[in-house]
């Protein structure tokens, strides 16, 4: 930090002249590892210049160097606040240069778990947003709904976390009758009931208000020229969602409704994503409801492994587990960009395949790249606290952002 | 366009977009080709910036999602930037490329969307794109100081360089990589399936040119012509070993050859090379000796406190 001392030339009081401070990489607000320079007049921002990739770790070249199924759980490791929505992306680029299809419960149970990662992800950062804006309690109350979707993953998944469930041609597993009844429980029980009390703590609340109304505000023409996606771009008013407008797996078949905001402001985005909880529940239900029996995954044995069972019956199913596990499967030469909405805004997959076993190219397409790079347009002339709060309503995760 | 199966993202339609597109572009577009769904628009370098000016005004696609570099190093112009555009208004994308090498900066998007600044640093710090007009051309994910473009298909995988904390200098200090075990690389491709490399063994197989295209072939009228000499002697097989039914080996025979005695002698098993004395027996039967065998006694403890 560099202060420079002066007389003003009126008052005979001393004046500061800008100087620049280090926010992060080590500031909790900073949500993991993120390092902004900020220039300061007093306390107001004059310019900032994030610094990212302190959490760089070349995913992008190791997948070039791993098969295509290998290549899988390095996704759940980018968001790792949503990874199964990280997986989406990337098993449907797979299965659009296959062309290949897949069955009808696999796609729902897609979605049901995508939206169930939207609101787990939604859970940790309303309440981070909460908590860098000064309140406590609402953080540790969402955090038991997270909980429980987290329980929900070990259940269907084995891993609390980096699932690696969503596989080239469908789900890994069949998910046992009790998990979706459970859940249907949960979904008429106990989220709207923890979610709403944790609302009603925050959503009225005159200090949240007062931290968020108001602050960086985005024009329309601007959200779309800096390439916002997401709940950024909803809050500014345009109702873009690529569930609705192209829509991927059975989400054509969903029937929910788009939030929008109004003023654009981070009050708006965080009002936009406690709707889209709500909504997301709703395609939960649908899911719930619809959901036909069937296979779990595409019965092309030249993508997908058989299951072990069927592994000691026949020598076939034997030989195809050992190719797909050594050797993997080809996918025809081309190259495709696949986005689709995970809960921070499009999430897009650029597969280039030269026909073999491993991708050529597999481009990351992270929502924070376009989001933290407005920072600086959006926090000019607003106060130093109002970065954190700004930083919140993006929903930033560095695992994602720095690949 | 083949019947589409697979899940993934449904845009509008791609009916007619290439042709619209392609006579707009006019002479900037190089080629312009629809697979797997998707609209690739390639355009020369130096009219990329009034390309995608022309997109983005007059054809609605109005953001800049994503760039990508791509790396073919056999190319001429190694790389490729791929810009990724999409319109909110017709829901619809199309992927527009351009070529270039190390040597020849591709003009910059950031006069058209201001978020290319960091898409463009990305691709100029991990494949080392120049880009004309990019004023804040920093590297962006890579470390501080940090030296080559690691995406390029020419740099390996581990790196350069590792750092680790040094308790002696109490600071992170950077160093060569030395790896306890060498990377592996497992390739698992199958060799029938067009894997373009030579198999260990194969090399002569692999390099042997094929043979010259001859315009007349030769014919053989006499046998005198050939060379070849009378038809082998029926009764050769018997000097052969013969076939045994009972082998447990494949390909080989376990019977005995059948002797046969000729004039000359048969060479039989070489002189040993050095006159070596037998190893002399043992004297003794193996013993067990004692230590080896019987458990040590147990130590009895002092309890504590007993000096």
């Amino acid at each position: 930090m560099s202060m420079q001392l002066e007389q003003s030339p009126t008052t005979g009081d001393e004046v500061i002249t800008n100087y620049t401070i280090n926010f992060g990489p080590q500031h909790p607000a900073a949500h993991g590892v993120l390092r902004m320079v900020m220039e300061l007049d007093g306390e107001i921002i004059e310019r900032i210049d994030p610094h990212v990739g302190l959490l760089h770790r070349g995913t992008e070249k190791l997948i070039e160097h791993k098969t295509y199924l290998q290549a899988l759980p390095y996704f759940d490791r980018l968001d790792y606040c949503s990874p199964l929505c990280m997986e989406h992306s990337y098993v449907l680029a797979i299965e659009k240069l296959l062309n290949l299809e897949v069955p009808v419960r696999a796609q729902y149970l897609r979605v049901l778990f995508a939206e169930l990662t939207r609101i787990c992800n939604h859970m940790l950062n309303l309440g981070s947003h909460v908590m860098d804006v000064g309140a406590m309690t609402p953080n540790l109350w969402l955090f038991e709904i997270r909980e429980d979707c987290l329980n929900f993953f070990e259940r269907a998944s084995g891993a609390r976390m980096h699932a690696a469930w969503y596989r080239p041609g469908g789900v890994h597993q069949d998910v046992p009758l009790k998990l979706l009844t459970d859940i249907a429980d949960w979904l008429d029980t106990r989220l709207p009931r923890l979610f709403e009390d944790a609302m009603s703590l925050v959503i009225d609340n005159r200090i949240f208000k007062q931290r968020n109304v108001d602050i960086a505000v985005v024009s329309k023409a601007d959200a779309i020229a800096w390439g916002f996606s997401g709940p950024m771009i909803r809050a500014a008013g345009i109702p873009w969602d690529l569930r609705k407008s192209q829509p991927y797996d059975v989400y054509d078949r969903m029937d929910f409704e788009i939030p929008v905001g109004t003023a654009s402001d981070c009050y708006d985005r965080f009002m936009v994503r406690v709707e889209e909880v709500r909504q997301s529940a709703r395609i939960m239900k649908q899911c719930l409801a619809e959901m036909p029996e069937g296979p779990v995954s595409s019965t092309d044995r030249k993508v997908v492994p058989p299951k072990r069972g069927e592994m000691k019956q026949s020598m076939e199913a034997l030989i195809h587990h050992f190719k797909l596990y050594t050797e993997g499967f080809h996918v025809p030469a081309g190259e495709v960009y696949v986005a689709t909405e995970s809960p921070k805004g499009e999430f897009g997959v650029y597969l280039v395949s030269d026909g073999s076993n491993k991708p050529y190219r597999c481009k990351i397409r992270p929502t924070a790249f376009s989001h933290l790079q407005a920072m600086d347009f959006m926090s000019k002339g607003h106060m130093l606290p109002d970065a954190t709060a700004i930083l919140g309503a993006i929903d930033v995760v560095f695992g994602e952002c720095d690949r | 366009m083949a019947t589409v199966f697979h899940p993934a993202p449904r845009i509008a339609s791609n009916e007619g977009v290439q042709d619209a597109l392609s006579s707009a572009l006019g002479s900037m577009l190089l080629s312009a080709k629809e697979e797997h769904g998707e609209i690739v628009l390639t355009v020369a370098r130096d009219s990329i910036e009034d390309a995608l000016r022309l997109l983005r005004d007059e054809h609605d696609y109005q953001q800049l999602m994503e760039m990508a570099g791509v790396d073919y190093p056999s190319r001429p112009e190694r790389f490729e930037v791929v810009y990724m555009l999409l319109s909110l208004t017709k829901n619809h994308r199309i992927l527009v490329k351009c070529t270039a090498a190390e040597n020849t900066p591709v003009p910059t998007a950031t006069r058209l969307w201001p978020n290319a600044g960091w898409l463009e640093r990305e691709v100029f710090d991990m494949y080392g794109v120049l880009f004309a007009g990019n004023t804040d051309l920093r590297r962006i994910l890579t470390d501080y100081g940090f030296e080559g473009h690691p995406q390029r298909k020419d740099f390996p995988l581990t790196g350069y360089t590792e750092l680790r904390y040094s308790e002696d200098e109490k600071r992170v200090v950077y160093e060569p990589v030395e790896l306890p075990q060498d990377l592996r690389q497992f390739d698992f491709m199958s060799p029938w399936e067009g894997a373009d490399y030579v198999l260990p063994g194969d090399e002569k197989a692999a390099a042997a040119p094929p043979p010259p295209p001859v315009a007349e072939p030769k014919t053989t009228e006499k046998k005198g012509q050939s060379g070849a000499g009378e038809p082998t002697d029926s009764k050769a097989d018997d000097k052969v070993a013969p076939a045994s039914t009972g082998g447990t080996v494949s390909g080989q025979g376990q019977g005995d050859p059948a002797p046969v005695t000729t004039a000359k002698a048969e060479p039989g098993a070489p002189e040993p090379a050095e006159s070596r004395p037998a190893r002399k027996p043992r004297k003794t039967t193996a013993k067990d000796t004692k230590g080896a065998t019987e458990p040590k006694p147990k130590r009895v403890r002092k309890p504590k406190g007993e000096a």
